[in-house]
């Protein structure tokens, strides 16, 4: 490349650094800080691919470019970075979306470049061409195409900050090819040029002081919190503010492990398929005291009537956020890290122990339970056996439907990131990529894709690239035979009829050993331990496909447009307790 | 409630794409909307006429805040300002009918640009309700085409300005 450059620059003075859009495109992703990244290559983006091949840079190459999404994705929230993916234009760029939508839903930190037809070429519905900035723009944070090869470098540099600042979220750049073979000196020190993208960290010191009054007063309580713990890196300031002003916890999908869930401030996760005592403890409530977290449809169910007693106390980076769905009485505009830290200074202790008694009634009474004395193999069963052997310390991931919400119920989380599931879209096939990308990060741990049967259909191609890349991750297909999610919802609202919601599926043991990973089938449950301690113990990727009880349905259960307190299945939880 | 929000935008393609597709795909209702140069090339303004609750108007306003070309948003809601629709219109006018024609574009201070054997256009801007008034006094004539610019505005800065502004119209 040195060669090239100065072949270029001809007798240019030394202070110049002439190199191609590809050679811009690479020496900005190391100085980022980029050591690893994904991809899959294609025409256009050819160029910037031949400057990628000695890199110092891990290059992980998935079976389908969603995949790649999902293995950034994965990789971004097990470590906190910005993920990276490389694709091409068309068909590349649109085989992406579905990860770029994961990644936005979820306020996942991830930039993608996309090659491009030359700019030319550019609306002639040339080969492989498509209009990769309007159909990202709505599953992205930002995203922009780079027709001067002057722009990439800020843009670049643009990208990454976009992406891991704020409300972090998926940047795409799309790049034509003539772009990434034009050449213009490099200055990693170019400046950024954002008149529009300011990002306030800092809360209204008036806001926080109000919210720390508002907490000292309450007597009921509860903290409720989202992905935005996470990604603000602020779960010891959130525990540190339960244990201070004494406030139970409840967490959503995303911010499982935020709190530690064997913690007795832990509520475990609210909402649809919420414990009851964390959606009674919402409903009864004086004050919410929500932080980072956007009040889904998933978490609230029934709007006018969910937490109707509370003053709402609202935390979170995104202005667009408070107030979009449930007015906030007291509106804190920051990062939740700060603001905790802050809030943390002026909270006083108190004991509320009629609260907390109250709270550990309902944990008696309603704990989350399943039929225990059943000869078959219980979803539920293999999930605490997993969450057991590994000392409830693996990274998860998960498909999207039953198997996800089991998990999220019977696995108990420790710290934030050890959870890694596709909540905002719910896309079914995250859960093996979004494994792959994780054990690139952490390396040194234990990572389980608890997966359904149909979810892992949808992506067990990247089956192969655990193989190839030698990555020991382990996958429990909890095989129903269903869409289970789909069918419970057939059983419970459709009369029991199985629409669609059954497809017949391979032996997953042959198809692992196929594409060169360890398979098992387990269909004892004497023998589950068994199975999974094996599991634990191989250095190669390993399936296991657990056959289990075909129409276990996951409960408690608030029916789309009910209340929270109005949940299914409490007569069968308390039956089991 | 009507409101006009205005959003100073970076001049540059595929923002007004973003801006319309957040529209759209937040299921916002827009009764306008308008963009043109400003004084700074780097920057566009838009023009925006919003129809909804408090709620929604201040969603709509967050969300074109977070759009990341978007530089400053402004609800003109509760403020003096002034704001002007620009029409050019095309009707039926039959050579004994054309005095009486004229007479009306004077009252409402059009201006006549065109001129033909069986039809005129007119030129007139004006608040939205003097445009709508103008179109239903033209109707009965026979419309033959209408275009409008849609909504432009922007605040009064003093009192002096206002009366003087009220005093020409």
């Amino acid at each position: 490349m040195k060669s090239d450059s100065s072949q270029s620059a001809g007798s240019a003075d030394k202070s110049s650094n002439i190199k191609s859009g590809a050679e811009i495109v690479v020496q900005s992703l190391l100085d980022q800080g980029v050591d690893t990244m994904f991809g899959y290559p294609g025409g256009v983006i050819l160029p910037t691919f031949d400057a990628l091949y000695d890199a110092p840079i891990h290059f992980i190459i998935p079976r389908h470019e969603q995949g790649g999404a999902h293995m950034a994705d994965g990789y971004a929230r097990a470590s906190g970075k910005v993920g990276v993916i490389i694709t091409t234009s068309g068909p590349g760029a649109c085989n992406i979306v579905t990860g770029l939508g994961t990644a936005m839903m979820d306020s996942i930190p991830l930039v993608a470049i996309t090659g491009q037809v030359r700019t030319e070429l550019i609306g002639n519905d040339a080969f492989q061409e498509a209009d990769t900035t309007g159909i990202t723009r709505p599953v992205t944070k930002y995203n922009c195409i780079v027709k001067d090869v002057k722009d990439l470098a800020r843009t670049i540099k643009e990208a990454f900050y976009i992406a891991s600042t704020g409300r972090p979220g998926p940047v795409v750049i799309d790049l034509p090819v003539d772009v990434q073979v034009a050449k213009t000196n490099y200055d990693p020190d170019v400046a950024m040029n954002l008149p529009g993208y300011k990002v306030k960290t800092k809360g209204h010191l008036r806001q926080i002081q109000m919210a720390a009054e508002a907490i000292n007063k309450s007597e009921k309580p509860v903290l409720y919190v989202g992905g935005g713990i996470v990604s603000s890196n602020a779960a010891d300031e959130l525990r540190d503010l339960a244990k201070k002003a004494h406030i139970p916890v409840t967490m959503t999908l995303l911010a499982l492990g935020s709190y530690d869930q064997n913690a007795p401030e832990s509520l475990d996760m609210l909402g649809m398929h919420g414990t009851a005592y964390a959606n009674y403890a919402v409903q009864e409530c004086d004050l919410l005291i929500a932080v980072g977290a956007r009040f889904d449809d998933r978490v609230t169910g029934k709007l006018k009537a969910f937490a109707p007693h509370a003053k709402v106390v609202h935390i979170d980076i995104d202005p667009a956020s408070i107030a979009k769905n449930v007015r906030a009485d007291i509106p804190v505009v920051g990062d939740a890290k700060y603001i905790l830290t802050e809030l943390n200074k002026l909270v006083e202790h108190h004991d509320r122990k009629e609260w907390f008694t109250k709270i550990n009634q309902w944990k008696k009474k309603y704990p989350l339970g399943y039929d225990k004395k059943s000869a078959n193999i219980k979803p539920q069963y293999v999930i605490e056996q997993v969450c057991e052997l590994t000392e409830g310390d693996a990274i998860v991931t998960t498909g999207v439907g039953q198997n996800q919400m089991w998990t999220s119920q019977f696995y108990k989380f420790k710290r934030p990131r050890q959870f890694i599931t596709s909540g905002g879209l719910g896309t079914m096939g995250f859960g093996l990529p979004a494994a792959i990308g994780a054990q690139i990060a952490m390396p040194d741990s234990t990572v389980v894709d608890i997966d359904g049967d149909h979810s892992f259909n949808m992506t067990l191609t990247e089956l192969r690239t655990a193989v190839e890349y030698e990555l020991p991750i382990k996958v429990c297909i909890l095989n129903n035979g269903y869409m289970g999610m789909v069918r419970q919802w057939q059983q419970l609202f459709y009369n029991r009829r199985y629409s669609k919601s059954y497809l017949a599926n391979p032996e997953y043991a042959k198809v692992a050993e196929a594409l060169g990973a360890v398979g098992m089938m387990v269909d004892k449950k004497a023998d589950v331990p068994k199975a999974i301690k094996k599991m634990l113990g191989e250095k190669r990727p390993c399936v296991v496909d657990f056959k289990v009880e075909r129409e276990e349905n996951v409960w408690p259960m608030v029916a789309a447009g009910k209340s929270l307190h109005e949940m299914d299945g409490l007569d069968l939880l308390e039956s089991m307790a | 409630m009507k409101h006009i929000i205005s959003a100073l935008v970076e001049n540059r393609p595929g923002v007004l794409a973003h801006v319309a597709g957040m529209f759209a795909a937040r299921a916002f209702n827009i009764d306008s909307l308008v963009v043109g140069r400003t004084e700074d090339p780097q920057l566009s303004r838009m023009t925006i006429v919003v129809v909804g609750d408090d709620r929604v108007v201040e969603q709509v306003r967050k969300q074109l805040a977070k759009i990341i070309p978007v530089v400053k948003v402004q609800d003109y809601v509760g403020l003096p300002v002034v704001a002007r629709d620009l029409m050019l219109i095309t009707m039926a006018a039959a050579p004994e009918k054309r005095a009486e024609i004229i007479a009306l574009i004077e009252t409402f201070k059009g201006k006549v640009v065109d001129i033909g054997q069986k039809s005129i256009m007119v030129e007139i801007s004006g608040p939205e309700e003097k445009i709508e008034a103008f179109i239903e006094m033209c109707r009965p004539y026979g419309i033959k085409n209408v275009a409008r610019t849609g909504t432009i505005a922007m605040p009064r800065q003093e009192k002096t300005v206002s009366a003087q502004e009220n005093a020409a119209e």
